[in-house]
């Protein structure tokens, strides 16, 4: 056996989850899927006197339209996000981002819900829900609130959650097509990552409003989310401000997607350097992956190239 | 610290316990299930070679705790052949096509590819390396194994017998 001893709880309901957290203090943690925890135990990198395990909080697990948005429950395995129509149709990019997410085995472990709480900064999830602006909805014993994911994150595998919060869910906005049904949207996630199923040394995702017609199609709204490239997920804000209003003819094509993957990358301030790669690559990385997928994202917007967009 | 009585039908059949919490499935499979072919490689979900399927579902039984699996439905390498001990399609494709050499990371391969399979009866190749990719082996240099996986897959598709 390798993790050290804890006490075992599995507790029926989210109640009585955080009433557990908010007892037991910092010695418990929360056990979701494990596919994080479990090694970071079994490697004694960390130890809890108590693990509180969410399997029979059946109330955590669903995917649901609510108010024109999709929720998810935190205890959803990423293999049923996957599956999900729901999600293809609403959420696309955040479909097309879980078959990035380790293998097919981890998947049918891992939950969204523990993806976005244990927050490592090179993990897809946290970019999605943070380019595409969800919200974090979150129990303690006090009530609920609601955090928007921009205020979620706040840096290495920390989070705005205090230790007797729970993660129960997540919604994702719709970015609609609306606009009299001008607007259209694309969405793109790019990574590299040295082997399938690797944490990315580097990743961007790309989410795309574009309003008007044809020649006088302009960018109405624009999200890079940045994963790999900090201590947490980030937004490339100075990036999408310059091209937010632009003609979609001024910022399409090879050559200023690359000014734009280097625009995302001019304002990171604490890129990770670690055996896999120096500050620099990554950033380089990074600038290539952000490219890529602006061109995705665009071509689907303005309608060029395989439409996979299904958003309602 | 505290054990835990759990019931989880291992195969087939019903297995009772009591278990520290801190025991991974994996050792609960391996010492007190005596279903040591299951192995154990990294014993942190990176290698592979620990897939059982849980409740159907390809899972890496280091990265669960024995705990977790109770009222489960367990599924080792030892309940893949028949009942007469007959290799499954995918066993016999890995025979076949030099699969395994060393055979230690095959357990978790056959485990994969069978629930891989199950739910994608007509895989193109790049879905097959996907799907091997959470697996490692050191031996074979993977290209028995994708030949493997492709003639299960042409096997057991009644649409497109073998035709080899």
């Amino acid at each position: 056996m390798k993790p050290s001893a804890f006490e075992y709880h599995a507790p029926a309901s989210a109640e009585e989850v955080v009433k557990l957290l908010a007892e037991l203090g910092d010695g418990a943690k929360v056990l979701a899927g494990g596919q994080s925890l479990i090694p970071v135990l079994a490697l004694r990198l960390a130890v809890f006197e108590h693990l509180v395990d969410l399997r029979r909080v059946d109330e955590l697990r669903g995917i649901e339209q609510r108010d024109g948005a999709v929720w998810i429950g935190a205890g959803t395995t990423q293999a049923v996000v996957g599956r999900s129509d729901l999600v293809a149709a609403a959420v696309p990019l955040l479909a097309r981002a879980t078959p990035l997410i380790g293998h097919f085995q981890i998947r049918n472990r891992g939950t969204i819900g523990g993806s976005l709480a244990h927050a490592e900064s090179a993990a897809e999830y946290p970019a999605v829900a943070l380019a595409l602006g969800a919200e974090l909805h979150a129990l303690s014993p006090r009530g609920t609130r609601v955090i928007p994911a921009d205020g979620f994150f706040t840096g290495t595998w920390t989070t705005a959650l205090e230790p007797d919060e729970l993660l129960t869910g997540v919604t994702f906005p719709s970015w609609g097509d609306g606009d009299g049904g001008s607007a259209r949207c694309g969405f793109a996630i790019e990574e590299f990552a040295r082997r399938a199923g690797d944490f990315a040394i580097a990743g961007a995702v790309v989410a795309l409003r574009v309003t008007g017609t044809a020649g006088e199609a302009q960018v109405a709204r624009c999200a890079i989310g940045l994963f790999g490239l900090g201590p947490a997920p980030l937004r490339a804000a100075a990036a999408e401000a310059a091209v937010t209003g632009s003609a979609v003819a001024e910022v399409a094509g090879s050559g200023h997607a690359a000014e734009i993957g280097l625009a995302a990358m001019a304002e990171l301030e604490s890129v990770p350097a670690d055996l896999h790669g120096s500050a620099g690559y990554r950033k380089r990385v990074g600038a290539a992956m952000v490219a890529q997928a602006w061109q995705r994202a665009l071509a689907e917007a303005v309608g060029d190239g395989a439409d996979q967009n299904g958003s309602v | 610290m505290s054990e835990v009585g759990i019931e989880v039908s291992v195969n087939g059949r019903t297995r009772r316990a009591s278990v520290p919490p801190r025991l991974t499935l994996a050792d609960f499979l391996r010492e007190r299930c005596q279903l040591t072919g299951t192995h154990l490689g990294c014993e942190h979900g990176v290698c592979g070679a620990c897939t059982v399927l849980f409740d159907g579902e390809a899972v890496r039984s280091c990265l669960m705790f024995a705990v977790q699996a109770d009222g489960a439905e367990i599924v080792t390498i030892e309940g893949i052949a028949g009942p007469d001990g007959g290799l499954s399609a995918v066993q016999d494709a890995f025979r076949e096509h030099h699969g395994l050499q060393c055979g230690f990371c095959t357990p978790g391969f056959v485990v994969s590819v069978t629930a891989f399979l199950r739910d994608h009866p007509d895989p193109t190749d790049e879905q097959i390396r996907d799907a091997l990719s959470g697996s490692i082996c050191r031996c074979t240099g993977y290209q028995g194994i994708l030949a493997a996986v492709r003639a299960a897959a042409t096997a057991s598709s009644p649409s497109s017998p073998e035709t080899r």
